[in-house]
């Protein structure tokens, strides 16, 4: 049986130059701590070839139903549109609400535990290195699972008892492997940073928290920004996995609704399908914006 | 092995920590299934995906703007859509379509039809066209990191277009794509736990349908963390190695 | 004012300096040369204490460098040092590259630092670029606005490490010009360097090094025409 280069035979070639790696592959850290999504090529004849199969399987649905003309499946679906995308607060609206508060608790504690990463002391360094690792490894519904369940729905906080609703354990749940990225992001782009800008501080006599945070840090910010929104973009397409939970976002919502239409089969086409579209015109822009981004970062350096 | 199920088994009866798929000879087995279900169906994604990532790449170096443009819809349309609701899309739009429209053959089970495509059959389909998605793009950026010099020093040389892509262009390709790929792979492992809401017995799945049973849920939760870190920090590991071993002298870092 | 006894230094197995001694005086103008691989940016490296050494003492001005209890600040006042990649502050002006440390390290005052910083910016002939990003300015200006911002800190030593390594010749001269104002000031300098033109010119005393250790030494008279060494005699026919 042939042997398998670097498993159990050696590497077999000692290979010449290659071209310099797309950039978002190159050897620079910060690319290498998030999945390599950077080149969506996205075009609006996407968006319109996605809504094109949707009104293609909807309209399947609808020449298959042989109930009168009100409760076919395209109309149903628009009667419920409202229900599905902003009931009280609920819905894809709650999705993009999760998506905000989640995005904003991960970043603030990643940046902490990803400086945390850099640090001076073996304990720091160990501790954060495993916390990172632990979040980044497992699965977000088991994470999720974990902390709906194992949360009290009730905490006295100053000696009220305060309802924490489902929504929030939901943001909480999500906001700990967003931590775990961002703080990836954050390690790799400092170590990204040239060590000529640390000697040279260091010989200027600043002290390290001066150059962290006056001379480091703010070259990263910049660097973050592209793989940050990527990230963005990846929990917002994760916020439907509440659903499973019970929280009422979209999915669950679109569910309901389809139990109040008898569950009839020819629904399930068009009801999805309107969920992935509204969920592709969302992330859309975004990918569109960070790919811009990353344009203009990369020419100014 | 004797040894770890007592030890288990004093640990309930001391201090009431429940690891009963330890002790009970049922719920291990239940717990070894879902372990190797999950084990399974992620072997068989990356499997799949990395076919899909390989078949899709090439499609997208092809002449003809049909096929490029398809592979391109199918890349953003995936990459920009939960996976979540692909799932549920294709196991109860598409599937229950297709089998209510006749177009999926059904074989005996003992008593009634079981269809040939089962929901397991479906995480399989959604997962690895989620991740082959992502592989086409890996693959893609591979390939165009081998200079189109080298592929005309190796057509200068007589290689077929299909055997220089086998002998030269595919071997620097993938030392390029190996660190995204290997990314990817760990992903598709922690997706896995996705095929719950399709009733799949994975892992996940079958811990739920425990502790509901047992009304242990910290123990199985706990489990459940220590099992998958475990086993995601395992690929991980091993990954990194075989990214160490593939790696280029004097290239990249 | 710099002394060097017995220094050694190794990274893992390969020992880079093997027992290096000199002392430099106070406006001595020193000039360290070699091939490459001689130890000489290692050396000029532990002067700052940017690398630890093995073994042996360093003293700048009385106080031993790498003592485990250093005050790294006062070190690092007493001495300045300039990169052969400048390593300014990207996100900064000119200006504020060399007013920032001044203002946030030795807490002076903004008014007084700059107006300093411009007397220096003037002084390295960069006036009117005091407000230009370094990704605007050419290699040889942002090497001398790294020599205004070490200046800034008014050490008593200046290192600098193959400053002029990564310019093209024309911008060679101004860096070089520079230095030599500084020399003529009065500052001891010490120069890690392969002009040797410039050495010749400037230098109190050479140094030569070869695999960490100073193969000979001296006044640049004497050096370049009596050198006694065979392998200071290779060096200098390879590049005179």
């Amino acid at each position: 049986m042939a042997k398998l280069p670097g498993i159990d035979g050696r590497a077999s070639t000692d290979l010449p130059v290659l071209n310099p790696l797309p950039r978002h592959f190159a050897a620079s850290a910060v690319h290498k701590c998030g999945p390599d999504w950077y080149r969506l090529e996205l075009r609006p004849w996407h968006g319109w070839l996605l809504l094109a199969a949707f009104v293609m399987v909807a309209a399947v649905a609808e020449a298959q139903s042989s109930a009168p003309l009100d409760r076919s499946p395209l109309a149903t679906l628009y009667r419920w549109i409202p229900f599905i995308v902003w009931q009280n607060g609920n819905g894809f609206v709650l999705n993009l609400t999760i998506s905000f508060f989640a995005m904003a608790i991960g970043t603030v504690l990643g940046a902490i535990l990803g400086l945390l990463r850099v640090s001076l002391y073996m304990p720091v360094r160990g501790g954060s290195w495993f916390v990172t690792q632990f979040f980044r490894n497992s699965p977000w519904l088991v994470l999720l699972f974990c902390i709906m369940l194992l949360m009290p729905y009730e905490m006295s906080i100053g000696g009220k008892l305060v309802r924490i609703p489902d929504w929030m354990k939901a943001v909480i749940g999500f906001s700990l492997p967003i931590m775990a990225n961002i703080a990836e992001i954050v390690r790799g782009a400092v170590q990204s940073i040239p060590t000529g800008q640390w000697e040279s501080a260091e010989s200027l006599a600043f002290s390290r928290r001066q150059t962290m945070w006056m001379i480091i840090f703010p070259q990263c910010i910049k660097r973050m920004i592209p793989p940050w929104m990527n990230w963005y973009a990846i929990l917002t397409m994760s916020t439907p996995v509440a659903s499973v939970l019970g929280v009422e976002e979209s999915v669950y919502l679109a569910a309901q609704a389809m139990v109040a239409e008898d569950s009839r089969p020819e629904l399930l086409g068009p009801f999805y399908g309107f969920l992935l579209v509204i969920f592709f015109l969302y992330c859309y822009p975004i990918a569109k914006w960070t790919m811009h981004l990353e344009r203009k970062f990369e020419v100014n350096g | 092995m004797e040894a770890i199920i007592e030890w288990a088994r004093t640990l309930y009866d001391e201090t009431g920590i429940n690891l009963v798929f330890i002790y009970e000879s049922y719920e291990r087995k239940r717990f070894a299934e879902g372990f190797l279900n999950t084990v399974e169906l992620a072997s068989i994604c990356m499997f799949f995906s990395v076919v899909i990532g390989i078949v899709g790449a090439w499609a997208q170096g092809s002449r003809l703007w049909i096929v490029r443009n398809v592979v391109q819809g199918y890349i953003q349309v995936f990459r920009n859509t939960p996976p979540l609701i692909q799932i549920l899309f294709f196991y109860f739009a598409l599937g229950k379509g297709l089998e209510r429209l006749g177009l999926i053959p059904t074989y005996d089970a003992g008593g009634w039809q079981q269809p040939v495509i089962n929901n397991f059959g479906w995480a399989v389909i959604s997962l690895s066209m989620v991740a082959g998605s992502f592989n086409v793009e890996i693959f893609r950026a591979g390939i165009d990191a081998v200079p189109t010099t080298t592929r005309e020093a190796a057509s200068a040389l007589g290689y077929t277009r299909l055997k220089s892509y086998i002998h030269i262009v595919f071997p620097l390709a993938f030392r390029v794509c190996l660190p995204a790929l290997n990314n990817n792979l760990v992903n598709l492992v922690k997706t896995t736990t996705y095929a719950y809401v399709i009733a799949v017995p994975e892992m996940l799945y079958t811990a739920n349908q425990m502790w509901s049973d047992n009304v242990n849920v910290p123990e199985m939760m706990g489990s459940l963390f220590v099992v998958y870190v475990g086993l995601i920090g395992i690929l991980v590991y091993m990954m990194h190695k075989w990214e160490r071993n593939m790696r280029i002298p004097g290239f990249g870092q | 004012m710099v002394s060097l006894k017995d220094v050694h230094k190794s990274f893992g197995n390969l020992k880079v300096l093997n027992g290096i001694t000199f002392d430099v005086m106070k406006g001595e103008v020193v000039c360290v040369i070699g091939p490459s691989g001689s130890g000489k940016s290692t050396l000029i490296r532990c002067i700052n204490a940017l690398n630890p050494i093995d073994k042996g003492s360093i003293k700048v001005e009385g106080m031993e460098v790498h003592a485990p209890k250093v005050d790294k600040l006062q070190l690092r006042r007493k001495v300045g040092m300039v990169f052969q990649q400048y390593n300014l502050f990207p996100h900064k002006t000119a200006i504020q590259n060399v007013m920032m440390a001044p203002i946030h390290v030795l807490k002076q005052d903004k008014v007084e630092v700059e107006a300093r910083a411009r007397r220096l910016i003037k002084k390295v002939h960069l006036e009117g670029k005091e407000d230009s990003y370094p990704g605007e300015l050419s290699g040889g200006q942002q090497q001398r606005v790294a020599i205004a911002r070490s200046l800034a800190m008014n050490p008593e030593v200046m290192l600098f490490d193959e400053v002029t390594a990564a310019l093209d010749p024309e911008t060679v001269k101004e860096v070089l010009l520079t230095i030599r104002e500084l020399a003529e000031d009065g500052m001891t300098c010490i120069l890690v360097t392969h002009e040797m033109g410039f050495a010749r010119e400037l230098a109190n005393h050479i140094y030569f090094t070869d695999r960490g250790v100073i193969v000979e030494h001296g006044p640049p008279k004497t050096f370049f025409t009596e050198a006694k060494d065979a392998r200071t005699k290779e060096f200098l026919s390879q590049i005179l």
